[in-house]
């Protein structure tokens, strides 16, 4: 095994070092990435991939990474469209859409949220109804990341309404750049534009464009949500290119941007802890009794809550766990970051009335008090959250459900 | 630093937890509780022969069996699971660690084979007043004479002191704070069982007039910060053992106690109290298991120390007044274990320090 990972080592070197030019285009040189198979070593050797396992794509990110190369385009919602059609996806939608994908020329979003369906998404009612050689699709989805650059959608909608609500739905590619399609951004309180609505007015999608079978949309966007729970720490891309000059890294440090925009205000909404000794410091608050011990219990929880999260990766690796720990990591999350902006409100005093330049540390303050209130809700709710815990690690009877029958019949917003 | 526990851990717990189901059930531990002396000697000695419990952190060559305070925290763990009545926290752990820490060779290779075979009962009396082992606190007076000490002073909440027969005291000199052996039977001591809330833990004030005694270790040199982190990651775990069980408890008698036609537990009212009850939990364990490790590892652990006492205590009054809430009236009654917990819960909390005082502990032991 570690005899193989060497001699992929030498492979990927020697191949670099034969086609890594940096005044190519950052297009034309994940082309070669592609046919070569090297953008996505893991990814089956039918569909631009080697067959490798994922010790191989470390070393071929290790070897990327010495020779400031860089590697297949990685952010936001285009891995999900990639883990979802390479399990469900037909032989012709992986040729279609896989290259895109890995060359970044192509974006992708999520359309799986309705504003009248967010912790239950299987009620989703945006309907797709067969008409002629094609699907027409009526309905509006909500907090769809990055839908105003995406080429495609992952769409989730209603084909039939006879059939109880999770068996009703179809899972669709769709072409985000059409007369039917139209993305709004949605402001945030705290004034951020993060996420749009996407309305559709008889947009179409070809019968081709289907991922699964039609009634199966739910196991497809099982899917989806499991790569992006397991991929949620990775949402955010960090440029490795150390700030190099050329063409190729310019392209590249677009790119991030544009996929990083949505997140630059994701530290701040998880409370800022690095910060509250040293504004105690500043504003004196370190000497009031109170809010000492307010800052000590936040330390405490926020290092308990570090160290759970390592236990239960040791635990994952030995095969122990249940999958719903993560329910737990992130209901401590929501506990830190509370008591974070309560602790920052308290250091801070009157000035807290305050935001932008004049307020304090430039308005990183007041950015946390007013971006706090998603982490409670932003993938998965608490009370979702407490759901999974309960029912799962505790092994607690559901609650009565009322939407058994015909979605029909179900009573909705 | 590590993160899990070994196979040889889990298993070491699963034996000892076998064990406390069989001797330690709730019917033993009231009728254990209602005795003064609080504990039944012959469970003691199986746990002690068969199970070689009271040594587990103790060097091989004093009797002990090398292991350290992971395996202590295992074994904390297990009898704050199943509220063992024993002298276990008192010798083992307080006394145990008190010689181990403060003695010289000499009177480590003298005291401690007795601590760690369970043959003799010994504990640690270093609180006056305050809970928190301030130097301030101490201020029952040593003075020489001949070749030991005379000691004059009263010490409050002597965990088992009056089952001890060796008594770890501290003491003042010119010097500073120092520690003190004395024989619990000598003359001039005199000893009193005082009413504890918490009845599986008796609690003595011990009135020291004129009581010979030996000085341990070097003279104004007491390392009671040192002690203390070592016996609050100890104390931790038995209260994150006790958290544990009331979570069982409360989540089992949710499940079967059914009104308005439901297990009271399908109710979200009540679920979700649970979830976050067990995030509670969970992550006071994971603190406490830490701080161990990092003991274990050599590292300065105050700040862990404190912080698990901390968390542990808070999550396991939680967990007591939540399981009570959750049996409604019966939760109340005598009849009921529940009371058994919370009453450990609550003196817990307070004893070797509250939550609030070790927050200011661990935020000095930062700097900060």
């Amino acid at each position: 095994m570690d005899a193989n990972l060497e001699e992929i080592r030498a492979e990927i070197r020697a191949w670099l070092a034969e086609n890594w030019r940096p005044e190519r285009s950052l297009v034309e040189w994940r082309n070669l990435l592609v046919d070569a198979g090297w953008a996505a070593p893991d990814w089956p050797a039918d569909y631009y991939g080697r067959d490798l396992p994922p010790s191989a794509v470390a070393v071929v990110n290790e070897e990327l990474a010495a020779a400031g190369a860089i590697g297949a385009a990685k952010a936001g919602v285009r891995n999900l469209a990639a883990a979802t059609l390479l399990e469900h996806g037909t032989d012709a939608q992986k040729r279609r859409y896989l290259r895109g994908v890995l060359t970044g020329e192509e974006a992708w979003c999520q359309l799986f949220s309705e504003p009248g369906s967010g912790s239950d998404l299987a009620g989703a009612t945006t309907r797709a109804v067969r008409q002629g050689n094609q699907w027409v699709i009526n309905g509006q989805k909500v907090w769809n990341t990055s839908a105003h650059h995406a080429d495609f959608g992952l769409l989730l909608a209603r084909t039939d309404w006879d059939q109880p609500k999770h068996k009703g739905l179809t899972y669709f590619v769709i072409d985000m750049r059409q007369p039917g399609v139209e993305v709004r951004q949605l402001r945030q309180m705290n004034g951020h534009a993060s996420f749009n609505e996407v309305f559709m007015t008889d947009a179409v999608v070809h019968p081709e464009d289907m991922v699964g079978k039609e009634g199966g949309g739910w196991q497809v966007a099982m899917t989806t949500l499991a790569h992006e729970r397991s991929g949620f720490a990775r949402s955010r891309e960090s440029v490795e290119d150390g700030g190099r000059p050329g063409r190729i890294y310019d392209e590249y440090r677009e790119e991030v941007a544009v996929a990083n925009e949505p997140y630059v205000w994701y530290p701040q909404r998880a409370g800022r802890v690095d910060l509250v000794i040293e504004r105690a410091k500043q504003t004196g608050a370190i000497d009031d009794s109170v809010i000492r011990q307010d800052i000590a219990r936040l330390l405490a929880l926020h290092q308990s809550a570090q160290w759970y999260a390592r236990r239960t990766a040791e635990a994952r690796k030995a095969g122990r766990t249940t999958g719903a720990e993560g329910s737990v990591s992130k209901l401590a999350a929501s506990h830190v970051a509370r008591l974070a902006s309560d602790v920052h409100t308290a250091i801070t005093g009157i000035e807290a009335m305050l935001t932008g330049p004049e307020s304090p540390l430039d308005g990183v303050i007041a950015e946390i008090l007013v971006s706090v209130p998603a982490v409670s809700i932003a993938g998965g709710t608490d009370e979702i959250q407490r759901n999974i815990v309960s029912e799962r690690l505790l092994d607690m009877p559901k609650e009565p459900r009322f939407d058994t029958g015909p979605f029909r019949d179900v009573k909705r917003n | 630093m590590d993160f899990s526990f070994s196979h040889e851990q889990e298993q070491f717990r699963d034996s000892l937890a076998r064990f406390l189901r069989d001797k330690s059930p709730t019917s033993a531990v009231r009728k254990l509780m209602a005795t003064d002396r609080g504990y039944d000697p012959a469970v003691w000695r199986q746990l002690c022969d068969d199970l070689g419990v009271a040594g587990l952190h103790l060097p091989e060559d004093v009797g002990g069996s090398g292991y350290g305070p992971v395996e202590l925290g295992i074994a904390l763990e297990e009898q704050g699971r199943a509220l063992l009545c024993a002298p276990y926290l008192a010798s083992a752990v307080m006394a145990g660690y008190a010689v181990l820490l403060g003695g010289t060779e000499a009177q480590r290779a003298e005291l401690l084979p007795g601590i760690a075979g369970g043959t003799t009962i010994a504990t640690l009396a270093v609180t006056e007043s305050e809970g928190l082992w301030r130097a301030g606190d101490v201020r029952l007076a040593a003075t020489a004479s001949g070749d030991g000490f005379r000691l004059n002073g009263r010490k409050r909440f002597v965990v088992d002191g009056q089952n001890a027969d060796l008594l770890v005291v501290a003491g003042r000199t010119g010097k500073g704070v120092s520690l003190f052996a004395v024989d619990a039977a000598a003359e001039g001591v005199s000893r009193r069982a005082v009413p504890p809330m918490d009845p599986t833990r008796k609690l003595a004030e011990i009135v020291f007039d004129d009581a010979p005694s030996r000085l341990l270790g070097a003279e104004g040199e007491a390392p009671l910060e040192a002690i203390l982190d070592a016996v609050l990651v100890a104390f931790a775990h038995e209260m994150i053992g006790g958290a544990q069980a009331l979570l069982d408890s409360a989540v089992a008698y949710a499940k079967l106690r059914v009104q308005f036609g439901r297990p009271i537990g399908s109710f979200q009212a009540i679920k979700h109290r649970c979830a976050d009850l067990l995030v509670q939990v969970e992550l006071a364990k994971a603190a406490v298991y830490q701080a161990a490790q990092l003991l274990a590892d050599g590292e300065d652990a105050t700040v862990a120390a404190s912080q698990a006492k901390a968390v542990a205590a808070e999550a396991y009054m939680h967990a007591a007044r939540e399981c009570i809430q959750f049996h409604g009236g019966i939760g109340f009654t005598w009849e009921n274990d529940t009371h058994l917990w919370f009453k450990r819960a609550k003196s817990s909390e307070v004893f070797l320090g509250a939550p609030r005082e070790h927050r200011e502990r661990m935020l000095q032991a930062m700097g900060v």
